[in-house]
């Protein structure tokens, strides 16, 4: 921890209005806490304000919680504790400053999962992020440090090998022909353009030291610098989420190995699991899920509960806060932090499972009271 | 983004070429002018308050440009950003006022007196004035850089200021953040309303953080005189009627301004101001008079003969669409506004627009009885 050395005014008058703000840093965040905190930052520089302007500049809804804080360090969560550990249980389901989180990326640890029915799931996908230590996050990274994650990025992901042998496609010098192969394949991504993202800084810059990275297969996929250092996705078509984890698993650990190598390890800790910029993404920062046909089963009065009650969510199939297009959905782990990797994709596994058998109940003109589920 | 002077440091454990940024396909000001080695020498540096060249350039690196639309890519947090950072900014600076030199002395004028005529352009023609300018707090961080402190101070101090006039300047303050909805539907119809900006060119500067804290818009009873709390400066002063005296306009802006910056003075935070750069504003466009004053005129023929934008340049206007800023005209109905900023006083600028105006019109009535305007091509001003 540092002392900010910027002359301010007293802290009564440089304290946010939030009384117009419905996120969980405006429900945390008192004028006592902001005076105590204020005088802070992190050895890299980050301060309070910096870690709250997001949630300051978008007062957020009431029906949907944002988060309304990022870190700009791995530091951050430790200088920042007195706020962000509260926002951290509010958000993950309760998750208390003394617990540990248990991390298990060992694909032979899952059941089953090779078998959903693809006449329902149409494809299925994991995806995290990993952020590399020594370096500060994407709220507050230099020019510098974003190119040095990139080149080591580059290198590390230009070591793989096998079924995981690509290529990277840096942003900024991307042909027309590269660029409109990429936006086919569903790959590319672009400049951030939500107002929660921008206001954190993450998009200065752009597109500098920002690119993909996939394998010749098309089944693992890496993107570098955008609200990560590195978010790491594994997909295909059809209903193996087995396939997929076990990729997820494979790449990811071989990824950290090449990164340990170079003496770069992941930002990790017992208490919080892996480090990202987002608290929402904490833990496991996993969201594995499959695009799943449910016409009748989404139109059931009980259908929000029993996802609820599997610990899942459902997304339209363009991904966050988008509808659902012809009774397909997004259906994920809802939880990241407080369960391992194999029991999330675990529910996930089992919990659509079940949505289908649901799902043809229905269309048989069944009832599906016995099969709602209890509360997991 | 402002704020971690501990950052600063850090970032030099790297390499200046490892920082310098990317600006190979960048067209504005910025780009035009840093070099690496200006970038390695200024990149240690911070004014007073912790404002650094990353800070200075971070509009210009996110926002390439355009190649016809040349804008400034950078902008000052503080006074001190122009000295401090004066070996990007100086050249920054003559590049877009016309060759201002650095030992150039700027010319304040606001005598209203001094104006000739702009009582009588005609209002068949014109059919609004309007006349304004920016002035910047002394003592406090300038918007990309302020902390909400900061700027509440100043909407404090501005509004004891505003509330304290009287005659025809007697009027009333609105916090964006408090306003009611049928306030907000009045301001709107006087189009007086100014919304967060959406601008990349404003939020990559960090002008809209805190939105809508200690912003807002004051104006007097009779809506000829309107002052915007903390948008792209501290101050935005606008003085505005309908019909062609512009002399009225004018008087009004001169005399608003001059009241107000007394008060300001009372209470130790005068306006910024020197004498190399005339009023101290957020863009370096803006510096010197910050004075951007114009009419809405209906110029049809005119401008669509093909020596209209030469003329323009002569007589040193600019045309906009009634929108403002990047929008189009409407109708045949144009914004003309002076061109110029730094190196001329206000008294001057408003002569070019009065003086311009008039000619203006004159070819106008000229090409709707099917003569010829060629006599009538002034000389480069």
């Amino acid at each position: 921890m540092a002392t900010l050395t910027i002359k301010r005014l007293p802290p009564e008058d440089e304290c946010p209005d939030l009384s117009q703000h419905h996120n969980h840093m405006a429900k945390v965040l008192t004028p006592d806490m902001y005076k105590e905190l204020s005088e802070r930052c992190t050895p890299n520089g980050f301060t309070l304000d910096k870690v709250i302007q997001t949630g300051v500049d978008n007062p957020g809804h009431p029906f949907i919680m944002t988060v309304g804080c990022v870190a700009g360090d791995e530091e951050t969560y430790e200088v920042f504790k007195e706020l962000l550990d509260p926002i951290i249980q509010d958000r993950h389901g309760g998750y208390k400053p003394t617990d540990k989180h248990k991390t298990d990326l060992n694909p032979n640890n899952l059941k089953g999962g090779d078998d959903l029915d693809p006449n329902y799931v149409l494809s299925s996908r994991v995806r995290t992020g990993r952020s590399i230590r020594g370096f500060c996050l994407p709220p507050h990274c230099s020019r510098g440090e974003r190119r040095a994650i990139e080149k080591l990025s580059v290198e590390a992901l230009g070591a793989l090998d096998g079924d995981l042998k690509g290529k990277y496609y840096a942003l900024k010098n991307m042909t027309d022909a590269e660029q409109q192969q990429l936006i086919d394949d569903h790959f590319l991504f672009d400049k951030p353009v939500s107002p929660l993202l921008l206001a954190s800084g993450m998009a200065r810059d752009w597109p500098d030291a920002r690119g993909i990275w996939h394998n010749d297969n098309k089944t693992f996929l890496v993107w570098v610098n955008e609200e990560d250092h590195l978010r790491v996705i594994s997909m295909q078509k059809g209903g193996n989420m087995r396939e997929v984890f076990t990729r997820f698993c494979t790449g990811l650990t071989k990824i950290e190995e090449l990164f340990k190598n170079k003496g770069h390890a992941f930002m990790w800790n017992e208490h919080l699991g892996y480090v990202l910029t987002c608290p929402s993404n904490l833990g496991t920062g996993l969201r594995g899920g499959v695009h799943v046909k449910l016409p009748n089963l989404s139109k059931h009065a009980k259908f929000e509960e029993v996802l609820k009650r599997l610990r899942l969510q459902k997304r339209g199939t363009g991904g966050v806060d988008t509808a659902a297009v012809g009774g397909v959905f997004d259906i994920s782990n809802a939880d990241r932090l407080g369960f391992s990797e194999v029991e999330l994709v675990q529910m996930v596994v089992d919990g659509v499972k079940l949505l289908i058998e649901m799902e043809k109940r229905l269309e048989k003109g069944q009832s599906i009271d016995d099969l709602i589920p209890a509360q997991k | 983004m402002p704020f971690g002077n501990t950052h600063n440091n850090f970032k030099l454990n790297y390499k200046s070429e490892e920082e310098f940024p990317d600006l190979s396909k960048h067209n504005n000001h910025m780009a035009k002018v840093l070099t690496k080695e200006m970038y390695a020498k200024l990149r240690d540096k911070q004014t007073p308050t912790g404002y650094t060249l990353d800070d200075v350039i971070q509009t210009g690196v996110d926002n390439p440009g355009h190649p016809f639309i040349m804008t400034v890519g950078c902008v000052a947090g503080d006074e001190e950003s122009y000295e401090v950072f004066k070996d990007l900014l100086d050249p920054v600076i003559s590049d877009r006022h016309g060759g201002y030199k650095p030992t150039d002395k700027h010319k304040t004028d606001l005598n209203w007196q001094n104006l000739k005529g702009g009582d009588d352009l005609d209002p068949n023609y014109v059919l609004s004035s309007r006349v304004r300018t920016g002035r910047s707090i002394k003592g406090y961080s300038l918007p990309p850089h302020n902390s909400r402190g900061e700027r509440r101070a100043v909407e404090k101090l501005s509004v004891e200021a505003l509330n304290s006039l009287d005659g025809e300047f007697k009027g009333k303050y609105y916090p964006l953040k408090s306003m009611t909805d049928a306030e907000q539907e009045q301001l709107i119809a006087d189009h007086f309303l100014f919304d967060k900006p959406v601008s990349p060119l404003l939020l990559a500067a960090g002008m809209a953080r805190d939105w809508p804290d200690a912003r807002g818009i004051w104006h007097n009873d009779n809506k000829t005189f309107l002052v915007w709390v903390n948008e792209e400066d501290h101050l935005r002063v606008i003085s505005m009627q309908k019909g062609g005296n512009m002399k009225e306009v004018f008087k009004r802006f001169c005399v608003g301004l001059q009241k107000i910056e007394e008060i300001f003075k009372k209470h130790n935070h005068g306006f910024m101001w020197n004498e190399h750069l005339g009023y101290i504003l957020t863009c370096p466009s803006n510096l010197g008079t910050g004075l951007r004053g114009g009419v809405h005129v209906k110029l049809p023929k005119l401008s669509q003969h093909p020596k209209f934008e030469e003329i323009l340049t002569r007589l040193r206007l600019q045309k906009r669409g009634t929108g403002g800023v990047d929008t189009a005209s409407v109708g045949g109905v144009f914004d003309i506004s002076n061109s110029d900023r730094l190196g001329s006083s206000e008294v001057d600028q408003v002569q070019c627009v009065v003086d311009g105006v008039k000619l203006m019109v004159e070819m106008e009535k000229k090409l709707e009885k099917g003569e010829s305007i060629d006599s009538m091509i002034p000389a480069q001003k």
